[in-house]
């Protein structure tokens, strides 16, 4: 073996070195391609968080109605005011409408300090929002805010977060800066709550059915693709289904007209109960599939006992099987109900209310729900509005992780337990 | 499964076993009639639709003008604008959806699955409004400063598509994962063996033996981009019309759906029915694509089994 450069199939050693070094950096790239797109969907989710949190805290450039200090001589700002001087204001200045409305819910000398100050801000101050900067503009681009500031006549800045305390109980109002979700949360619950008493019984049957009875024929064959098939079909089609059929069919039933002392006569029918079904049905294909892979995961020897004492298929479903997958059932079904609490389309196209300030009062009652807020004020092309959706987002976010974490929390518990038992 | 057998008394089985089975197979049941509700309703509602003497099957379906206000029912510019956006998810979701896919499951170590799972599980529980926000506050901003303001509009396509490509991106890359984890180890090995290098043993035998699984995941996920609606809803307009230009407003077959029956539209109107009509051409395109795919991944499955 003197000659180096032998001929081999490939070609000269040297051609080998020079195929395997372009082979190595081909793989080399590739690799850096596979690790940056992985790093780009983590990017994606950054920015989708930031995106939110940046809308949902910055400058607001503000112009006063009605100056403070006109109403008192010498105070710029509201907060100086004192009891009685807020008293005073409130009684000569709100007109008689408000103040015989605002009188009876609650008098005025009875009210706290800040209830007053709201009071006077809302109804006579009355701040108009002129302009609205993001996290981002309002740390790094302080100068034009400001500069914004000085060319309007009479503005002024503050810095204001979006979400606060008051947002989360005050209602719907058209005036973005006393907006809030109250009544969008509570519809978003009780939505959740009929899609629960709805999907979960008639969800864990159905699986029950397939898992344990279901035989390997035709017609279970088809059941199952069924189920699959339904699990994929578009959100909004279930919207069309649940317009013609709790809207518009049963509307008697959804409506409560039928039992005519609960009846909501301005509801016909898109209603919490209508909205509760048709997200139903859009989750029991979900809740279905989840509970058969629980109920895949109990030991087929844990049947085979129970039935060994002499226990009958039912006994042994409810007395073994379901407690041992109960659990995983649950994370199932949360998971199967955070899906529902995000959907917007089904609830647009079965007609939930754009605007509505009374809080839902039962399963016959008109609803939003928190992300058809979301919607509604995204969609408006005033700036404000994007930050309240922010805010919004914010919430329902929260509310998620909340959900979540609880259904991680009972898989948790149930692998510390399955570790203890072995 | 016979466990009657089984049972010394198995001859007389108690009545209520036999109700509570029946009422379970009952519960399955209904999700044959959920199936069958959707396609009665929405060819009885298109029936409607179509028999209107103002509208006529064949211009519904050649016809390159939606308004309805003056009796002009021509379906392409929402088909049109559909596909636009699916098309451009697609272009996005597939290409990042797969090489995440190939990353998790051939290159990164068992610690970082550990924290790249869980993100593209969270990625996945977004709802798809905040998507849809994300596309109009994010997206569309940099698109405007990418391209240029006077040659993006205020609503596009583009965002829209480029945002659903996200939101499907995690979707692929999970069920990617799982075909691509399904082959053989045996497999590879045998291509090492051969002096195949990772990427070549990926590319050339990896996903070749898993590309039933990878394609039943791409059409499951144009079937999601296609019935995709709040992102569209928010970001692409309203208005159809007929344009090539993805950074034009066009309104899709969903965003129609949404829009018009969002404004409280009253029954037996032609506006009424038409949602339905173009419901069911949606229901028609995804059933397809939803069964295609489930017949395309159970083949898959009898190939390693």
């Amino acid at each position: 073996m003197t000659d180096m450069q032998t001929q081999t199939l490939f070609g000269t050693d040297a051609d080998i070195n020079i195929l395997m070094n372009k082979r190595k950096r081909t793989g080399m790239i590739w690799q850096a391609v596979f690790l940056f797109s992985t790093t780009l969907a983590i990017i994606f989710l950054l920015l989708l968080l930031l995106s939110v949190i940046d809308s949902s805290f910055g400058y607001v450039a503000l112009r006063n109605e009605v100056e403070p200090s006109s109403l008192i001589e010498g105070k710029a700002l509201i907060k100086e005011f004192s009891r009685t001087e807020l008293e005073s204001t409130a009684m000569d200045n709100l007109s008689s409408g408000i103040l015989r409305r605002v009188e009876s819910e609650k008098p005025i000398a009875q009210r706290s300090d800040h209830d007053l100050v709201s009071l006077l801000e809302q109804y006579v101050i009355k701040p108009k929002v002129l302009k609205t900067w993001g996290l981002w503009d309002s740390l790094t681009n302080t100068r034009a805010v400001e500069e914004y500031s000085r060319t309007e006549s009479d503005s002024y800045l503050t810095f204001k977060s979006w979400i606060n305390a008051e947002f989360f109980v005050a209602d719907q109002s058209a005036d973005p800066l006393h907006a809030g979700i109250r009544t969008a949360f509570l519809g978003s619950l009780w939505i959740i709550l009929i899609t629960f008493l709805f999907s979960f019984p008639i969800g864990v049957g159905a699986a029950i059915y397939l898992q344990e009875y279901a035989q390997d024929n035709r017609l279970n064959r088809i059941l199952q693709l069924n189920i699959f098939n339904l699990s994929a079909v578009p959100s909004i089609i279930y919207g069309l289904l649940g317009l013609a059929v709790f809207v518009r069919a049963m509307q008697g039933f959804t409506s409560g007209s039928m039992f005519s002392s609960l009846s909501d006569a301005t509801a016909n029918g898109r209603t919490i109960l209508s909205g509760g079904l048709t997200l139903g049905l859009l989750v029991l294909p979900i809740i279905i599939i989840n509970t058969q892979e629980a109920l895949k995961a109990v030991p087929a020897s844990l049947r085979m006992s129970s039935y060994g004492i002499g226990a009958t298929k039912w006994q042994t479903i409810w007395y073994q099987v379901l407690p041992a997958s109960g659990e995983r059932i649950l994370t199932g079904t949360i998971l199967a109900l955070s899906r529902a609490l995000g959907e917007t389309a089904p609830l647009v196209v079965i007609g939930a209310s754009t605007f509505i300030s009374v809080d839902p009062t039962g399963v016959f009652s008109k609803f939003t729900t928190l992300p058809i807020q979301i919607y509604q004020w995204s969609a408006r092309p005033q700036g404000a509005y994007r930050n309240l959706a922010g805010a919004a987002i914010i919430a329902l976010l929260i509310l998620l992780i909340i959900m979540n974490s609880a259904a991680i929390y009972t898989r948790d518990r149930l692998s510390k337990k399955k570790r203890l038992e072995s | 499964m016979h466990e009657r057998s089984l049972h010394p008394f198995g001859k007389r089985k108690r009545i209520h076993e036999r109700i509570i089975e029946t009422i379970l197979f009952l519960f399955a049941m209904l999700s044959i009639l959920i199936t069958v509700s959707i396609a009665f309703i929405l060819i009885k509602e298109s029936y409607l639709f179509f028999s209107d003497p103002d509208v006529r099957l064949l211009d519904f379906l050649t016809g390159k003008k939606w308004q309805p206000m003056i009796g002009l029912f021509g379906f392409l510019p929402l088909l049109n604008a559909t596909l636009t956006t699916s098309l451009i998810a697609m272009v996005v979701g597939i290409p990042l959806g797969l090489f995440v896919a190939i990353y998790l499951s051939e290159y990164a170590s068992d610690r970082i699955r550990g924290i790249l799972k869980p993100t593209l599980e969270v990625l996945a529980g977004i709802p798809t409004i905040v998507y849809g926000y994300f596309a109009l506050t994010f997206m569309t901003p940099l698109l405007r400063s990418v391209f240029g303001e006077a040659n993006v509009e205020i609503y596009n396509t583009a965002s829209a598509g480029l945002v659903i490509g996200i939101l499907v991106l995690p979707m692929i890359a999970t069920m990617a994962e799982d075909a691509i984890g399904a082959v053989p180890q045996e497999l590879r090995l045998a291509s090492y063996a051969l002096g195949g290098t990772r990427i070549e043993t990926t590319f050339e035998v990896v996903i070749p033996a898993s590309l039933s699984g990878l394609s039943a995941t791409f059409l499951l996920a144009l079937s999601r981009a296609i019935g995709e609606t709040m992102i569209v809803a928010l970001a692409s307009g309203a208005g159809p019309k007929l344009t090539a230009n993805p950074f034009e407003a066009a309104e899709t077959i969903t965003g129609y759906i949404v829009r018009i029956s969002g404004g409280d539209v009253s029954y037996n109107s032609i506006d009424y029915n038409s949602i339905f009509a173009l419901g069911l051409i949606l229901f028609i395109i995804t059933f397809t694509l939803n069964l295609t795919s489930r017949k395309i991944s159970s083949l898959f499955h009898q190939e390693y089994d």
